[in-house]
């Protein structure tokens, strides 16, 4: 699929031979960078896998490594001033160590991402339209120009742009915020991926424009049947989206699973501490808001053992010193196998149902019992 | 806790003297010579709270306002191009607001960006000057004072803003940052300038021994922490807060919140919190104004504007907040779709400056613009069709009160009840269902 690139769409040929299998592989994937202070290990040992017409969901807090992760999929981080090692597999391709030409290929054709700023991501000298066109004929080198601005504006229609035909030739700057983001999703599905990575699409966006594009690319993943990567640190956002979770912290997977049984049965600390530090527009106003004590640590000197036990509340709940000298492994949770998590408690589900929901939501505790 | 230089800032404070209750008041004694290290050394903040957690902020409902804002108005003049700039029109970005904030409590302010919320934040600061309406504090109308007569106030009023990477002077140290303060208002010797730093350092939870670091060497965070600390030099009565955790990460969020819950609950420090997360700002407001195109459309306590607004974008802008514990049972709520983007304020629809993105607006709503009218004990609303989510009425409620008809029209018969727009709430109000003024 990457020898010859026809106007038809290739990606779709290979969509219907590979149907059912994920679509994007990835397997120990670590990446760092080396600096003046020696290697900063940005991701470290990450396995995940996505199918067609799914979602997962990333959330982890800033320097996670959830955004490194995801770059690494579109082969954006230099060769030069990264190492990357482990495999991902993009619909059977290997991704690491393919040429830029070829990577070229799959960039915007099989894989495209969304960026979280649409007015730094685009052109600001560039008409959306030529922008939007530009992506088209990249990978469709017989498409005329006539043909790629009508796609452009067919794609502009698509993602709710009023008056595409006009706006088509507007500069970003003429577009609000949320038509921005609009127009960034549009060059993103242009040529139709099979994988579209979307990294904080709403984060700087007012709540009712970012209602309106979660269901735009919820909308939009029914209608391509895509898989779709949401990268975000709002679990609201998680919540609504996703049907896999992967929480990251100091980049390692901490936590993984469906998002319902991450949400309402977290095994991991950092996961409850994430939940317990939202208010939540709902809840009864006894919930308490508690912070996850101290601040992410530096990648250049990751915490011994588990990353995250300087900041955790729990470990004296483990015998020894095993949370500070001992990485736990990424082990199935107690009762239910599709539930990764990376914790060194014995009965996290136990601890969670009788000491931290009480607090962070005391209506929960009612109804459950 | 640990010795894990990550949570270094986290320190416990030192005992610093007795946290006696009668120590609360402040003394800004008259010769505005104050003992500053005192003050700070009598209270003991919380800061091991970080851990435990704090509940919603309660109202007090009999507390006294300490700033009350009426009809507010900032236009901004649009400049034509050309040699000749001439005025072409205004953005009004705040167009008749009216407040309370009061003493020692909290008012959130929240709306969609461009709705005036931060403008309302900068003019209350006097960082801008209003074009009209009036802002009472301590008995003087801040709208009409000048920059020279306003000095004095600003100890009692302070801000503390978005954006800790900008905010800070990279240049200058901790140190100077939080003791610029103190020098241009000539309170402290300048020996002791250091001491109070210090102190004040330790208050947000910082390491006073960092003073004399760089805004560089400090996490998001840590930088917030020395916003707030600037803000707290001169003992503010009154906080104006933009957006102080959005730029924060979700942990991190949570501790910065609850820092400014025990600083206001110790220093008895009034907030006027301006934010566009309606669940921070649910939680650390027990009253919440809710602003559109420079307006207030809705404003009432916490339970009330929460669990049930009456004005459509309330409604909307609640719905469209994502529900953690909500999707996690497996309910979606259903939410309500605004279609477009707020329109220009340049040019505000006429009426009801909702109406074009409202699902409920009638000929009505084009024609008159609806009163903030107070429709319950802590509750004010604007619109013609308030009413519960599904519950809207069919016909306009204020036309009685407006001398109009139904489609907005003067009708001459009944002539117009005048319609009390000021910052508080009046022992009578409207009642929805019976169209008549009722009390408690």
């Amino acid at each position: 699929m990457t020898s010859t690139v026809s106007s038809s769409d290739p990606g779709q040929a290979a969509r219907s031979e590979r149907s059912g299998g994920p679509i994007l592989e990835v397997e120990d994937l670590t990446v760092s960078f080396p600096t003046q202070d020696g290697p900063v290990s940005a991701v470290q040992g990450l396995s995940y896998s996505v199918e067609m017409g799914k979602t997962l969901g990333i959330v982890g807090e800033s320097g996670s490594g959830k955004s490194v992760s995801s770059m690494a999929v579109l082969g954006l981080h230099d060769a030069k001033s990264s190492t990357i090692t482990g495999s991902i597999r993009v619909d059977g391709t290997e991704v690491v160590g393919l040429s830029e030409a070829r990577m070229r290929k799959l960039r915007g054709n099989t894989v495209s991402m969304i960026f979280q700023d649409a007015l730094a991501a685009l052109h600001p000298f560039y008409k959306i339209g030529a922008q939007l066109a530009e992506a088209y004929q990249v990978h469709h080198p017989s498409a005329s120009d006539r043909d790629a601005r009508r796609k452009a504006i067919e794609m502009l229609d698509r993602v709710g742009i009023p008056q595409p035909d006009r706006r088509v030739d507007d500069f970003p700057h003429q577009f609000s915020g949320g038509m921005r983001q609009r127009a960034m999703i549009a060059m993103g599905l242009i040529n139709d991926p099979s994988l579209l990575i979307a990294d904080e699409p709403t984060t700087a966006l007012d709540v009712t424009v970012q209602a309106q594009i979660l269901d735009l690319l919820q909308d939009l993943q029914r209608e391509f049947n895509s898989a779709v990567i949401i990268i975000t640190h709002d679990l609201g956002v998680i919540a609504e989206m996703a049907d896999d979770v992967l929480v990251m912290y100091a980049g390692r997977c901490v936590e993984y699973g469906t998002t319902k049984e991450i949400l309402t049965h977290p095994e991991m600390p950092y996961t409850w501490g994430l939940l317990s530090s939202i208010p939540d527009v709902q809840a009864s106003t006894d919930a308490r808001l508690i912070p996850i004590p101290g601040n992410p640590p530096s990648l250049l000197s990751p915490p011994s053992g588990c990353s995250f036990h300087p900041r955790c509340s729990f470990t004296d709940k483990v015998p020894g010193n095993l949370c500070s000298e001992k990485l736990p492994a990424l082990t199935p949770a107690a009762s239910r196998v599709e539930h990764l998590k990376r914790c060194h408690l014995a009965n996290p589900d136990a601890i969670y149902q009788a000491e931290v929901l009480p607090e962070i939501a005391p209506e929960l505790v009612e109804e459950n019992r | 806790m640990t010795n894990d230089p990550n949570v270094e800032a986290q320190i416990e404070p030192t005992e610093v003297g007795a946290n006696s209750a009668e120590t609360g008041e402040r003394d800004l004694s008259a010769d505005g010579v104050e003992e500053p290290h005192d003050f700070y050394a009598d209270h003991e903040v919380q800061i091991a709270s970080d851990y435990e957690g704090h509940v919603a902020s309660r109202l007090d409902p009999n507390a006294e306002p300490v700033l009350e804002v009426e009809d507010l108005k900032m236009y901004f003049p649009v400049k034509s191009s050309g040699l000749i700039r001439r005025t072409i029109g205004h953005v009004q970005a705040v167009d008749g607001v009216s407040f309370q904030v009061p003493r020692g409590g909290s008012l959130g302010l929240v709306g969609e960006s461009g709705c005036g919320k931060s403008t309302t934040g900068r003019l209350i600061t006097r960082l801008y000057e209003p074009t009209g309406g009036s802002m009472m504090f301590e008995g003087r109308d801040l709208a009409k004072v000048s920059q020279r007569e306003m000095k004095p106030y600003r100890r009692e009023l302070q801000m503390i803003f978005q954006d800790p990477y900008t905010s800070l002077n990279p240049r200058h140290t901790v140190g100077s940052i939080v003791g610029a303060p103190l020098a241009v208002h000539n309170i402290v010797p300048k020996n002791k300038i250091l001491g109070r730093v210090q102190e004040l350092l330790e208050v947000v939870g910082l390491n006073p021994e960092h003073y004399n670091r760089y805004p560089n060497e400090f996490s998001g965070g840590q930088r917030q922490r020395i916003g707030i600390a600037r803000a707290l030099t001169l003992n503010p009565k009154l906080l104006v807060a933009d957006e102080p955790v959005s730029a924060l990460d979700v942990s991190i969020q949570a501790q910065v919140v609850n820092l400014l819950q025990d600083l206001q609950k110790e220093f008895d420090i009034a907030f006027l919190f301006i934010a566009h997360d309606l669940a921070i700002v649910r939680h650390f407001c027990p009253e919440v104004a809710v602003m559109y195109l420079g307006k207030i459309v809705e404003i009432a306590d916490r339970e009330t504007l929460y669990g049930r607004p009456h004005h459509p974008y309330t409604q909307a802008l609640i719905s469209a907040v994502p529900d953690v514990k909500q999707a996690a049972i497996g309910g979606r709520r259903e939410r309500i779709r605004l279609e477009g983007d707020v329109p220009s304020p340049i040019n505000p629809p006429s009426g009801c400056r909702f109406r074009t993105r409202c699902s409920y607006a009638q000929e009505i709503c084009a024609k008159v613009e609806p009163p903030l009218l107070q429709i319950g004990k802590r509750h004010k609303v604007a619109c013609h069709f308030a009413g519960e989510l599904g519950a809207h009425p069919a016909t306009p409620v204020t036309t009685e009160l407006l001398g109009v008809d139904d489609q907005g029209n003067a009708t001459g018969t009944t002539s117009p009840t005048p319609v009390t727009t000021g910052p508080g709430y009046e022992n009578e109000w409207f009642d929805l269902k019976t169209k008549q003024l009722t009390s408690a």
